[in-house]
């Protein structure tokens, strides 16, 4: 059952890492499927990869990666490369439906916004421009020129905070609509509205022939929307600013958790904020590490049957499962000494492989040597430049950093083609060979990785309350994506009472402690 | 053998009659003390209250006079020769025994079982 279920796995994540949004490519290699046994545990004896290693992988792109890259004749599979799993295909039809929906439901927020734009544009040069076309007024005196000048610098202010508060790009698509931002635009609505109306009843009906009257008019609602883009922006951007709430993020399966501090936030907003901060803080996530905790887990009830000795064969009731559960706690059970061993040998192969590796890539960093100016004129025999000499020093390290991989189970992250990219990086900026190790010792945050390993682009915001009401204290929302899912508690940050106490300087006065004993 | 600050100090007393021994130039008593309002009260071993700063009797050398007279280890001295030893430096004791002209001291030490004799005898 165990190489089933490895089997399984990897074959997902070959499937994925072949760049889930070309579907026209991957028909194109549905059909070229590896020879050779699919499971962990089998040798394969492999032909040597066609292309030498210096040169042509960069023509073939990252759409063929061979695992063998660091051993030429023996080789040991760990995954089929070309085969596709019933998820993806699920995957594809889902994100193409998903995303035509959704696109509607964007635009129309663009072009609502685009209106009331140009409305609120469009409004006061309207109110001045009115009166001349339809009777003559007055003509403007000279503060009444000072008002228009004022109105046009006003109106090109409000028109950059118009773009600014509401019509940016959005990073994100969130479920429902932004309730703030939703009421600041009607609020901004009614305010246009009504002016309108006063305008047509008084202004235009009694053919009013002040026309400074009118420009301050003008000038009024010009200062009116002002005002509300300056209470959208402490709404929609400063209110959250100041932290209230300490929120607490756990990834499902292997348990990393960090805490963050968030201010006053819907839930949709804050699960936003805290998704922002998980592609940026959170180790990605690498679910070959979670294979021995299932296995383990199987294991516990494996060896347990329920037989119904008297009575008819039904389904367990409840009692017999408890009986079950009891059992199994009570069999002296020596798994735990299993995960001990295990994991001390675990231990010691990683920094065994971890000792070689560094020596290796030590030793391969020797044999390159800057050039300077001068020795560039004098021998220009051997000159590479940083690609080439990536390539000529890679082999050396190859294998000790491909066993490294392997071992913790990270060869599924990183290319050959990105492996070399990376030594190419490091040698032009002169980094040390533990500068270029550091991305493969420990695991980064997701964003460090190519991009089809951010594995979710696509999450689901779960929670009991409206999505748009505020953060409490105490509650709870789950973002789900396809492998985990992200689980967020918050905790309000308690009113503090600071007081102050004065100590005078000279008060810091010592004494000795004696416990002398004297003979008389 | 608490004391409560304003109240005059009560305890049950016994007398020691102590003849100090000439050896070489010195006149010796044969015991040591510890304590004084100086020391700190918190490192006595023998106080019951570890506020008291009272001169307290830490070694009685074997032998010795002190011991012939009956002076025991880990009493408190209250006065010697009159002079009273419950507020007193510890170099203010040191000389109130060791004067050079008197050749007789006369304790009057308390201890925690004369209190309790005498509180049994009572009953």
């Amino acid at each position: 059952m165990d190489t089933e279920s490895t089997y399984s796995g990897y074959s997902y994540y070959s499937g994925r890492s072949r760049g889930s949004h070309k579907p026209g490519e991957r028909s194109r290699h549905k059909s070229r499927s590896k020879d050779g046994s699919r499971s962990e545990k089998s040798v394969t004896i492999n032909a040597p990869p066609a292309e030498p290693l210096l040169g042509d992988s960069s023509v073939r792109g990252e759409e063929v990666q061979d695992d063998n890259w660091g051993e030429t004749t023996t080789a040991v599979t760990g995954t089929s490369e070309h085969s596709l799993s019933q998820d993806d295909i699920v995957r594809i039809t889902k994100d193409m439906e998903d995303s035509v929906g959704l696109d509607c439901r964007r635009y129309a927020a663009l072009t609502v916004s685009a209106v009331l734009g140009l409305l609120v544009l469009l409004t006061p040069i309207a109110f001045l421009v009115l009166p001349h076309v339809l009777w003559r007024p007055q003509d403007c005196d000279t503060a009444c020129q000072g008002l228009l000048i004022s109105l046009a610098f006003k109106l090109l202010i409000l028109l950059l905070a118009v773009w600014a508060l509401f019509l940016r790009p959005q990073r994100a698509r969130l479920p429902r609509v932004f309730v703030f931002r939703a009421l600041l635009m009607l609020l901004m609505l009614l305010v246009v509205v009504s002016y309108w109306l006063f305008y047509a009843v008084r202004i235009i009906q009694s053919q009013d022939k002040n026309y400074h009257g009118i420009v301050q008019y003008a000038v009024s609602l010009v200062d009116a929307l002002l005002f509300i883009q300056y209470l959208a922006i402490v709404l929609l951007e400063l209110r959250h600013l100041q932290a209230t709430f300490s929120v607490r993020v756990t990834r499902s399966t292997d348990g990393e958790t960090r805490h963050y501090s968030l201010g006053q936030l819907s839930i949709q907003r804050a699960a936003l904020a805290v998704l922002e901060n998980y592609y940026r803080d959170f180790a990605v996530h690498n679910p070959a590490l979670l294979m021995a905790a299932k296995s383990r887990a199987a294991k516990h009830l494996a060896g347990l049957k329920v037989y119904n000795v008297d009575g008819p064969a039904n389904n367990t009731t409840p009692s017999q499962s408890r009986a079950m559960i009891a059992a199994a706690a009570r069999r002296r059970d020596t798994s735990h000494n299993e995960l001990y061993y295990e994991e001390m040998d675990q231990e010691r192969r990683v920094r065994k492989r971890k000792a070689r590796l560094v020596v290796a890539v030590e030793e391969a960093f020797t044999h390159i040597k800057r050039m300077q100016e001068e020795e560039q004129k004098k021998t220009p025999g051997e000159v590479m430049d940083p690609r080439e000499a990536a390539q000529a020093i890679f082999p050396s390290m190859a294998r000790a950093l491909q066993k490294y991989l392997r071992t913790t189970r990270q060869q599924h992250c990183h290319t050959m083609e990105s492996i070399q990219q990376h030594l190419a990086f490091c040698i032009t900026n002169n980094m040390t060979p533990k500068a270029f190790l550091e991305s493969y010792l420990s695991p980064g945050p997701t964003l460090q990785y190519a991009r089809e390993h951010w594995l979710a682009r696509h999450w689901t915001l779960v929670s009991e309350d409206s999505v748009t009401s505020g953060l409490k204290d105490g509650s709870v929302f789950l973002l789900k994506c396809i492998d985990f899912s992200l689980v967020v508690t918050t905790r309000r940050i308690s009113f503090i009472k600071l007081s102050e106490e004065f100590i005078d300087p000279k008060s810091h006065k010592f004494v000795l402690r004696l416990q002398s004993e004297t003979s008389v | 053998m608490s004391f409560i600050p304003g109240q005059p100090v009560t305890a049950v007393v016994q007398r020691i009659e102590i003849c100090k021994l000439r050896q070489c130039d010195n006149l010796i008593l044969g015991f040591s003390i510890g304590g004084g309002i100086d020391q700190d009260p918190g490192q006595n071993p023998f106080s019951e209250d570890k506020t008291d700063k009272g001169i307290y009797v830490t070694r009685v050398s074997k032998g010795g006079p002190a011991e012939a007279a009956g002076l025991m280890i880990g009493d408190k001295i209250m006065q010697v020769n009159g002079w009273d030893m419950t507020m007193v430096t510890h170099d203010q004791a040191r000389k109130r025994l060791t004067k050079k002209n008197e050749d007789v001291v006369r304790l009057l030490v308390t201890r925690k079982s004369l209190e309790d004799a005498v509180r049994n005898a009572m009953v």
